[in-house]
């Protein structure tokens, strides 16, 4: 007796839990109609740009997988066969492998050494010129550059560096010092590559500085006036902790992007002489990839670089959030 | 009184330093641009042998005359020019089409479709798996891979759903929507008139990026028909093929390398001249995007 109403009972429960199952689901569909209809042209609007980044973006993660597998076209990404690690392991065993990474990271690590300080530095000077004229006349001749296409530039430098005809070994020249061949020789690629850049790009990198120093609260630098606080002292306690925020951003964007030596430079400033210093992990996927048709292998040498990326960036910006409360998500 | 004298000579000593520092930055930056200018119309001889410094050395138009004959440059010049104008209108339209929506507070996806771009700015399936696609799309060594690769930039999607948060009011819709205007009209009637600014700012970014780029040529174009301008001038500049392989005009190996030496300055200037012209422009605008940027980013 007691057995078949507690069997009634947890039917009748259940049935319960269904039916408000039932009526959930049923608002829930209503909801997703009435958002759907109420939203519908703005999904159509954005349409457009969400097939492009699920063809050229989310598609090729897909393909990623050829990483794992030994790719074989006829085969397609899904039907090659799975190898497991072997590419990772042919590329951390390569004799190539020491080489990327030291050249890859010398080459960022000094360019964030020498890069990064050069528009702060360029900003705080420009901020405190009173000549209107002056400022403007550096800024529009400074970002000039920024403009310049890498081969325009990589062409320039060729130029400017040639050992035979160089103003630079000209120049060189006038202290009777023979002149320097500086692309074809590995131990000035890092400088030469580092510095073109800073030459592009200083002036325009001051930019958000710039604006970021104009959003200081001018009532500070009143009082630092009636303080009797010299230009330097202004700097120094005002304009620097007022871009700090500004410069960890860009910091920890820097860093997240320390594995990505432009492709570009590196690839055009290349030559069988510098090679040993030039060739970086963009420049070898390039070579692997597309000229010796090595997918795997190739694919599997980029996945690596991005995955020390997204490393670097999260730890970067949790130790930036823990010591200056400043953090990109 | 004393401190303020001290103050006045540290600051002083301060402002010589620093228009020193601007200045020879001033320099720095401006002489191999003027040095380009100025050895584009030199004699090439006076070039080579470091005698032009700060004004040009026998006035020739010679380097000119050999790179408005070049065909291969007109070439370049020609499908730059169209991926340019295409590719540009197709980041436009799509850029403003998806930041409209992510713009309104009341859009049901937009906190998915942040998401779904941000993912795309940090990871990517890299270069290989990016060909593939294109080679499945039969967009290898096509027009069309130079105008749609690139297609949306994610950094461009926020500046220009930041400018349209600050400049579209969100009652402005409601108020056109109780006279049955759709998201659609509303979008092309009020939307992007409001917008000249950013689309400006916008134009102007992509517009620089079609006309510098040079690695999606390298990896998808074999077609020479097809090459841009920056394939060309690599192939003048860093390659020294300064002659068309065609052309066998030129009589010896010394005049040639002469010509070479001459039109590699003049094909920066001409491969330049259409940023130039907009510079003043794009001084203004890329400064305005910048600053939209740095607010929100």
């Amino acid at each position: 007796m007691q057995g078949i109403q507690k069997a009634k009972g947890e039917r009748s429960l259940r049935s319960q839990i269904g039916k408000k199952q039932k009526v959930h689901k049923q608002s829930f569909i209503k909801k997703i109609i009435k958002t759907v209809k109420k939203d519908y042209q703005l999904y159509l609007l954005a349409l457009p740009a969400i097939v492009y980044f699920i063809l050229f973006h989310y598609w090729p993660m897909y393909g990623v997988q050829i990483a794992f597998k030994d790719f074989i076209a006829v085969k397609g990404i899904t039907g090659s066969p799975w190898v497991g690690f072997k590419h990772f392991e042919r590329f951390f065993t390569s004799f190539q492998f020491w080489r990327l990474m030291k050249n890859t990271l010398g080459i960022s690590i000094y360019q964030l050494v020498a890069g990064f300080p050069i528009p702060i530095i360029m900003a705080l000077l420009l901020n405190q010129t009173r000549n209107k004229r002056f400022k403007k006349v550096v800024q529009t001749v400074t970002y000039a550059p920024h403009f310049i296409s890498v081969v325009v530039l990589t062409g320039m430098m060729y130029i400017f560096l040639s050992p035979r005809n160089g103003i630079v070994n000209q120049f060189i020249g006038l202290f009777g010092k023979d002149s320097v061949f500086f692309l074809g020789d590995p131990k000035y690629f890092k400088s030469v590559f580092v510095f073109s850049g800073v030459w592009q790009n200083a002036g325009w990198g001051s930019i958000i500085y710039l604006a970021a120093l104009s959003g200081i609260n001018p009532e500070l630098y009143e009082a630092a006036k009636v303080d009797g606080a010299t230009k330097l002292q202004t700097i120094w306690n005002i304009d620097i902790p007022g871009i700090m925020p500004t410069a960890v951003i860009l910091l920890i964007m820097n860093v997240g992007r320390i594995m990505d030596v432009g492709f570009q430079k590196a690839y055009l400033l290349q030559n069988s002489l510098n090679v040993e210093a030039s060739e970086i992990i963009a420049t070898y996927i390039y070579k692997i990839g597309l000229l010796q048709s090595q997918y795997s292998y190739s694919t599997a040498i980029g996945l690596f670089n991005t995955i020390i990326n997204i490393i670097l960036l999260v730890s970067v910006n949790k130790i930036a959030k823990k010591v200056s409360d400043t953090s990109l998500w | 009184m004393k401190t303020s004298i001290k103050r006045s000579k540290e600051d002083l000593i301060f402002d010589i330093i620093n228009y020193t520092v601007l200045t020879l930055a001033l320099f720095v930056v401006a002489y191999p641009l003027y040095f380009i200018v100025i050895a584009s119309i030199s004699d090439p001889d006076a070039v080579n042998n470091g005698l032009v410094w700060l004004l040009p050395v026998g006035i020739t138009g010679e380097g000119y005359e050999r790179i408005f004959q070049d065909s291969r440059i007109w070439l370049g010049y020609k499908n730059t020019f169209i991926y340019t104008i295409v590719g540009t209108l197709i980041n436009i339209t799509l850029t403003m089409m998806i930041a409209y929506p992510l713009s309104r507070k009341d859009f049901s996806g937009k906190k998915f479709l942040m998401i779904f771009l941000m993912i795309t700015m940090y990871f990517n399936g890299g270069l290989i798996p990016t060909y593939l696609v294109v080679k499945d799309l039969h967009l290898n060594n096509s027009w069309w891979v130079m105008v749609i690769l690139g297609a949306v930039s994610v950094y461009n999607v926020i500046i220009a759903r930041t400018f349209l948060q600050n400049n579209i009011p969100e009652e402005l819709y409601e108020a056109a929507s109780i006279d049955g205007c759709s998201h659609f009209v509303f979008f092309i009637k009020m939307v992007l008139p409001l917008s000249k600014a950013i689309i400006a700012v916008l134009t102007l970014y992509y517009g620089i990026g079609h006309w510098n780029e040079f690695m999606r040529a390298l990896i998808y174009l074999r077609d020479e028909k097809l090459y841009p301008l920056q394939i060309i001038l690599r192939s003048i500049l860093v390659q020294n093929m300064s002659q068309d392989p065609m052309m066998g005009d030129v009589e010896n190996a010394v005049e040639m390398a002469r010509i070479g030496e001459l039109i590699k300055y003049g094909v920066i200037i001409v491969a330049s001249v259409p940023v130039l012209l907009l510079y003043p422009l794009l001084q203004k605008y890329f400064v305005q995007g910048v600053m939209i940027g740095s607010v929100k980013g």
